[in-house]
C-alpha cells in the first residue's frame, strides 16, 4: 500500500538554513546538508529545500548545495525557489535533486509547467501554490505569499494539472506560522478535484494536525518546518502514532 | 568492477552515480558500445517520457545493443519499463527483452504514484536478505502487469510488477538509489551478481 508521506522542509538562504514564521523574521537553524542526513535518519520520506535567497550567486551556491545533498542522503528530495526556467531545473536535476518545484514562475507563465513537463516529466515538476481567503475566496499568492492575484485556488490547481504537473505543494497562508493544524476543509476539496497527489504545508503545530490532514484533508503527503528543526515533533514517534492511528507510513 | 551506467540522455543519473559511490565503487557514464559490452555491470537508468527516450536509443543504436548484452544489466523505473515489449506511454515499442506491454494506471487513483510503497512475493538473487513488504520509492504513471518475469510485487490500484528478471537481465519499477538503506542493499545484491 503507498503510505502517506512526511516531508520536513528546509529554507535555505545564501547555503544555510533558516525558518519563516509567516514567511518573515527569519531564524537560523542550522548546516542543511546535516539536517538533511538527520531527517533522512530518523525517517523522513523526503525532503524539500525552498531557497529563500536573491542574490547574483544564488544559483551557483544552489547547485552546489544540491550536489552535496544529493551525495550525502539516499531519500528523494525537491528543489525550490527562484526557478523560472527549463535551464535552472536542468541544473539542478543535473546535480541530483528528484523534483523542482516552481510557484510564481508558473503563475506568470503559466506554459513553463508545460515546456518543463515535456523536457523532464512530469513526476519532477512540482507546483507549488500559496493561497489565502479573501472574502470567502481562495487566492493564490505570489513572492513568498505577499503578492495576491486574482487567481482562484481550486481553477489554478485544475489547470497546473492539465498543464502536466506531477504533484501540488499547497500552502495556505492563513495557516503557515499558527501552529494550529493544515487548512484541511480547503486540501480535501483539492484532493477531490485533481487527480495527481497533493502535499498539505502550513499550520503543523502538533501531531494531531499530521492525523488530521491525512483523514479530514485526504493530503498524500504533510509538509513542515520549524516543528521539526526545533525538535517539537519526532519524525519516528510522529510516524508511530500516525501508524496506531490506521494511517498507511512506512517505519 | 567496471560499472557502466548508459548514456542516452535520459534522466536523474547523477543520484545513481552517488548511491554507488556510497556503497564504495565508482560507476562510468558512457554511450559507446564496446565500453557497455565489457563492462561488468550495466545500469540503464531513465526518467522521462518512453516514446522520447526509445527514439533516443534508436538513434544511437543502444536499442540492438542493450539486449543483446550477456552481463548481469538493471534497469531502474523507465528503464525496466523500456526493457518491456511495449510501452503505452507515447505508444512506443520497447526492446523486447520482457515479454509485457507497459500500461498506464486507471483513474481510480491518484496518477503518477509517488512515495514508498512496499514489495512482495520477492524472487531472485536480486533480493538476497531483503525482507518480504520492505518499503521502496516509487515515481511512475505506468506500469509493468504481473507476468512470467515477475519476482516482486506491489500494489496500487492493482498488484503490478514492481520488479522482473529474464536471465542476466533484471528491472525494477522503484529507485533503489533513493530507497533509502533497503535500496542500497538491493543495489549491493545487483553489484554482487
Amino acid at each position: 500500500m503507498l503510505t502517506k508521506r512526511i516531508i520536513p522542509c528546509l529554507d535555505i538562504k545564501n547555503g544555510g538554513t533558516v525558518k519563516g514564521v509567516n514567511f518573515v523574521d527569519l531564524r537560523d537553524a542550522g548546516d542543511p546538508v546535516e539536517l538533511a542526513s538527520i531527517y533522512a535518519k530518523e525517517g523522513a520520506d523526503e525532503l524539500v529545500f525552498l531557497d529563500i535567497s536573491a542574490t547574483e550567486e544564488k544559483r551557483k551556491t544552489l547547485a552546489e548545495l544540491v550536489y552535496h545533498v544529493a551525495e550525502t542522503i539516499n531519500i528523494p528530495f525537491t528543489v525550490g525557489g527562484g526557478i523560472s526556467s527549463v535551464e535552472d531545473v536542468d541544473v539542478l536535476l543535473k546535480n541530483g535533486a528528484d523534483k523542482v518545484s516552481i510557484n510564481s514562475s508558473a503563475v506568470k507563465r503559466p506554459e513553463l509547467i508545460n515546456e518543463l513537463v515535456a523536457k523532464f516529466g512530469s513526476q519532477c515538476i512540482v507546483v507549488a501554490i500559496d493561497a489565502k481567503q479573501i472574502d470567502g475566496q481562495w487566492r493564490v499568492h505570489l513572492v513568498g505569499g505577499k503578492v495576491p492575484t486574482e487567481l482562484d485556488l481550486f481553477e489554478w490547481a485544475k489547470e497546473v494539472e492539465e498543464r502536466g504537473a506531477g504533484e501540488i505543494l499547497f500552502t495556505s497562508m492563513d495557516h503557515d506560522g499558527t501552529k494550529n493544524g493544515f487548512a484541511n476543509k480547503a486540501l480535501a476539496e483539492l484532493s477531490d478535484l485533481v487527480n495527481i497527489p497533493v502535499i498539505a504545508s502550513g499550520g503543523a503545530g502538533d501531531i494531531s494536525h499530521f492525523t488530521d490532514t491525512f483523514k479530514d484533508g485526504k493530503a498524500d503527503a504533510a509538509l513542515a518546518a520549524s516543528v521539526f528543526h526545533f525538535k517539537e515533533i519526532e519524525i519516528n514517534t510522529l510516524k508511530q502514532e500516525l501508524k496506531e492511528e490506521g494511517i498507511p507510513v512506512r517505519i | 568492477m567496471k560499472i557502466i551506467i548508459i548514456d542516452y540522455g535520459a534522466g536523474n543519473i547523477q543520484s545513481i552515480m552517488f548511491a554507488i559511490k556510497r556503497l564504495g565503487f565508482e560507476a562510468v557514464l558512457s554511450h559507446d558500445t564496446e565500453e557497455i559490452r565489457n563492462a561488468d555491470k550495466v545500469i540503464f537508468p531513465g526518467v522521462g517520457e518512453a516514446s522520447s527516450a526509445m527514439a533516443k536509443l534508436k538513434a544511437t543504436g543502444l536499442d540492438k545493443v542493450i539486449p543483446t548484452l550477456m552481463q548481469p544489466v538493471l534497469g531502474i523505473c523507465l528503464g525496466m519499463q523500456l526493457m518491456c515489449h511495449s510501452s503505452e506511454e507515447g505508444n512506443t515499442d520497447g526492446l523486447g527483452i520482457f515479454d509485457l506491454d507497459v500500461i498506464k494506471f486507471s483513474n481510480n487513483v491518484k496518477v503518477p504514484q509517488i512515495g514508498w510503497n512496499q514489495i512482495t512475493g520477492l524472487k531472485s538473487e536480486l533480493f538476497t536478505q531483503i525482507p518480504d513488504k520492505s518499503y521502496i520509492y516509487l515515481v511512475h504513471s505506468f506500469y509493468a502487469p504481473i507476468g512470467k518475469e515477475t519476482i516482486a510485487t506491489s500494489e496500487y490500484d492493482l498488484e503490478y510488477s514492481a520488479a522482473l528478471q529474464k536471465d542476466n537481465f533484471y528491472g525494477v519499477q522503484f529507485h533503489p538509489e533513493k530507497s533509502s538503506d533497503v535500496g542500497s542493499d538491493i543495489l549491493q545484491n545487483f553489484l554482487n551478481l
